[in-house]
């Protein structure tokens, strides 16, 4: 068996050097050997031939936030059928939520992610660690040796650290070893027992909302506290026509400030929760159609650097509740793409910025080598058709879970094949 | 009588008011004239609900709309059982589904819900067979409230339209606000709410009021004054810094009535907080004060609902026009 495989009869997109070109890609091993119009004089001896069909080839998509269930919570997700539905959606890279059960805050909790993922992960998974111990928000955790272990990143998942002085410590100290804060960052007394955004629809509810400004004002502090402290900080999730302004102010300023979003807040708006539906009860909240604007325009002009999944796995118990009382969250790994590829359909984000902000923005966040169609690069590929419409169904998700606010959503565009270390860990049938 | 003159009534559920039309509101109000009549008579039981039975399901403490449900399935003829969350299952951490589904196997007619959750009489009506009617989920609604403060104005002043309400209080958190809200909207008042703007909601002006912060400007010729409740543990310095405060500024005495019309009609939902957003003299004035005729209305608006959700039309009960 040959480990030489020619990806033939491409258009090839790669946001790293802009490149949107018929071509091929030959990998030999896990790596990209070669990029371009390789075979244009004949196929190469003793490889193994994949026909593109003149479908897209990119770089795997790398996701900067999902939570995979493990340890702790294997009956919401495993890391095996979360990076089941991680290759169905074409993503080649998985951040790992620390917020697991126990917390990622030590060594040897980010050397069981790594080595569970080994065993039964079928795309990569690296592991993110936690601010603080516990994600109490009050004692750092060993940024330095969790790196060592393998922690790409520092996060207390959905909760912000409240306390100004732990976090201009915890920037403070990780800027020594160039570690990245990823922070959520919600004032909890401005959420209060809100539930959905403030506005007209929470009031007419009855539901209690959640003032843009508790995002709004968490943000604004972390980016003073960055100028003082210098450090590289990511806002994980913005929602609101605000933050974007203030992520936009501070990349002006030359701060080493990015930030995510997940789709759901530039594809929904806050009239998705309709009569109570608790799939569409996520954090931050769905915000308005200003907001979800303003969120697109940050992603057109690049104030938004990453999409991210935010995938939260949740079982219908968690669910089926009031809305009050329903759990937080919407599964993302299998819908990241196809609604991302809605932008492009509308003319607002072209393909190659899309996918920048999928492989490239995030690489680049995080120091990795993948993200990029690049000799020597890992051989990470995403080969997918923009074009053919389907409809998203929930129930035929490789997750556990189903709680996805789109399901039965008509799309454009499904991934064809996703290749990570230069093997095929998923292929669409039809 | 027969049905030659029952009108339709295409509901299975009272969940809210927004799903009314204003002519089935008129035809509710009316069916509720009927009842009146009948409570007032030394026999009061009626077969329109026999062999029906009828669940009171309650998760939150309440005397007077139990009572007035549990009273008006009775004197229609329908077998009542209450629940009340106190010794359920649901204290042993059964879901409000879980509930729905065990009592919905045993073949109820109707069931009435309250609830601390916005929200939770649209859940439990997507899993049960009968008819669900709220009687108040969270800050969300509470329809028969609504239907029997109308009720209440209507017979005393004859119609709905063109009146002025002003909705006072503690508009952040009440359910009978935001139905009565939508229900004088629809029949053609001008609604209006007057609060501190810490206990008014977002965006509330979208619903279609006036909004009012002080209550000389928010009473000026109203027809109706309704009061809304304030727990006392708001008052503590979360919402309002003080009792009296409140009181001082936007508690209902005789004062500030006098900028409302000269007969306007005084309301509260109830429990009253004497002192607190209503003076007793005001509270107690006999010819303005309509909150004992709102509780004696209640009755007969919760038969008319059950009668008109359970047989899916509005007729007239044919042995009260009798009587």
């Amino acid at each position: 068996m040959s480990d030489r495989i020619a990806y033939i009869n491409a258009r090839l997109l790669d946001p790293a050097t802009g490149t949107d070109s018929p071509g091929d890609v030959l990998t030999i091993g896990d790596e990209i050997a070669d990029v371009g119009a390789l075979f244009g004089a004949g196929l190469p001896e003793g490889s193994i031939v994949i026909d593109c069909g003149g479908h897209c080839l990119a770089p795997g998509l790398i996701d900067m936030m999902a939570t995979l269930g493990e340890p702790g919570r294997e009956h919401k997700e495993t890391i095996a059928t979360g990076t089941r539905a991680a290759a169905v959606g074409g993503v080649t890279t998985v951040i790992a939520s620390p917020d697991t059960r126990p917390i990622i805050d030590e060594i040897a909790l980010v050397e069981f992610v790594e080595r569970h993922a080994q065993a039964t992960g079928q795309v990569r998974v690296l592991p993110a660690a936690t601010i603080t111990k516990g994600m109490g928000g009050l004692e750092m955790t060993e940024f330095g040796l969790l790196m060592e272990a393998g922690a790409v990143l520092f996060t207390d998942g959905y909760k912000s650290i409240v306390n100004a002085q732990v976090m201009r410590r915890a920037l403070s100290y990780a800027s020594n070893f160039n570690a990245l804060i990823s922070h959520h960052t919600e004032v909890p007394e401005l959420v209060g027992d809100g539930v959905m955004n403030d506005g007209e629809t929470a009031t007419r509810l009855g539901l209690s909302g959640i003032p843009g400004i508790a995002e709004t004002i968490m943000l604004e502090r972390d980016i003073r506290i960055v100028e003082l402290t210098g450090g590289r900080y990511h806002a994980s999730s913005i929602s609101t026509a605000d933050s974007v302004a203030v992520v936009r102010r501070a990349k002006d300023k030359g701060l080493q400030v990015t930030c995510g979003v997940a789709p759901y807040h530039f594809a929904l708006n806050e009239n998705e929760v309709g009569h109570y539906r608790t799939f569409a009860k996520v954090s931050p909240p769905l915000r308005s159609e200003r907001d979800r604007e303003a969120i697109v325009e940050g992603l057109a002009d690049g104030t938004v650097d990453v999409i991210a999944s935010h995938h939260r796995p949740e079982d219908p118990e968690a669910k089926r509740l009031p809305f009050a009382q329903a759990a937080y969250g919407a599964v993302g790994l299998e819908t990241l793409w196809p609604i991302s590829l809605e932008l492009y359909h509308k003319g607002q984000v072209s393909l190659l910025d899309l996918l920048a902000r999928l492989t490239l923005g995030p690489a680049t966040i995080l120091g990795l080598p993948q993200g990029r169609l690049a000799r020597g690069a890992p051989a990470d590929l995403l080969i997918f058709d923009a074009d053919t419409p389907s409809r998203i169904d929930a129930a035929t998700f490789q997750s556990k879970s189903k709680n996805s606010p789109f399901d039965q959503r008509p799309v454009q565009g499904r991934v064809m094949r996703t290749v990570v270390s230069g093997a095929t860990v998923y292929e669409q049938r039809s | 009588m027969t049905s030659a003159d029952a009108k339709p009534f295409p509901h299975r559920h009272l969940l809210g008011i927004e799903h009314l039309s204003a002519d089935e509101i008129s035809a509710l109000l009316d069916l509720s004239d009927a009842y009146v009549e009948l409570n007032r008579r030394p026999e009061k039981k009626l077969n329109r609900l026999r062999g029906r039975t009828l669940i009171n399901l309650f998760f939150e403490t309440s005397t007077r709309t139990k009572t007035s449900f549990e009273l008006a399935g009775k004197r229609l003829g329908a077998d009542v059982i209450n629940m009340s969350v106190e010794g359920s299952a649901i204290k042993k951490g059964e879901t409000l589904i879980d509930t729905a589904m065990t009592l919905n196997a045993m073949q109820p007619d109707a069931m009435v819900i309250r609830h601390p959750d916005s929200g939770a009489a649209d859940l439990l009506s997507q899993k049960v067979n009968g008819s669900v009617i709220n009687a108040g989920d969270g800050s969300h609604a509470h329809p028969t409230q609504a239907l029997l403060d109308a009720v209440t104005i209507r017979r005393r002043l004859g119609h709905l339209e063109g009146l002025t309400v002003a909705i006072c209080g503690d508009i952040l958190h009440s359910r009978v606000a935001r139905s009565n809200i939508q229900l004088f909207g629809k029949m053609g008042a001008l609604v209006r709410v007057v609060a501190p703007p810490t206990l008014l909601p977002a965006s509330i002006e979208r619903l279609g009021v006036e909004v009012h912060n002080d209550m000389v400007a928010g009473l000026k010729d109203a027809d109706i004054v309704m009061m809304l409740r304030l727990q006392t543990e708001r008052m503590k310095g979360a919402f309002v810094p003080s009792i009296r405060e409140y009181f001082r500024y936007y508690g209902l005495d005789r004062e500030k009535l006098a900028h409302a019309k000269p007969d306007a009609l005084i309301m509260h939902p109830g429990p009253m907080n004497r002192g607190v957003e209503i003076d007793t003299e005001v509270a107690d004035d006999i010819n303005r004060s309509v909150i004992r005729e709102q509780v004696e209305m209640g009755v007969a608006v919760r038969m008319a609902c059950l009668d008109a959700l359970v047989h899916q039309k509005l007729e007239q009960p044919t042995d009260v026009a009798a009587a």
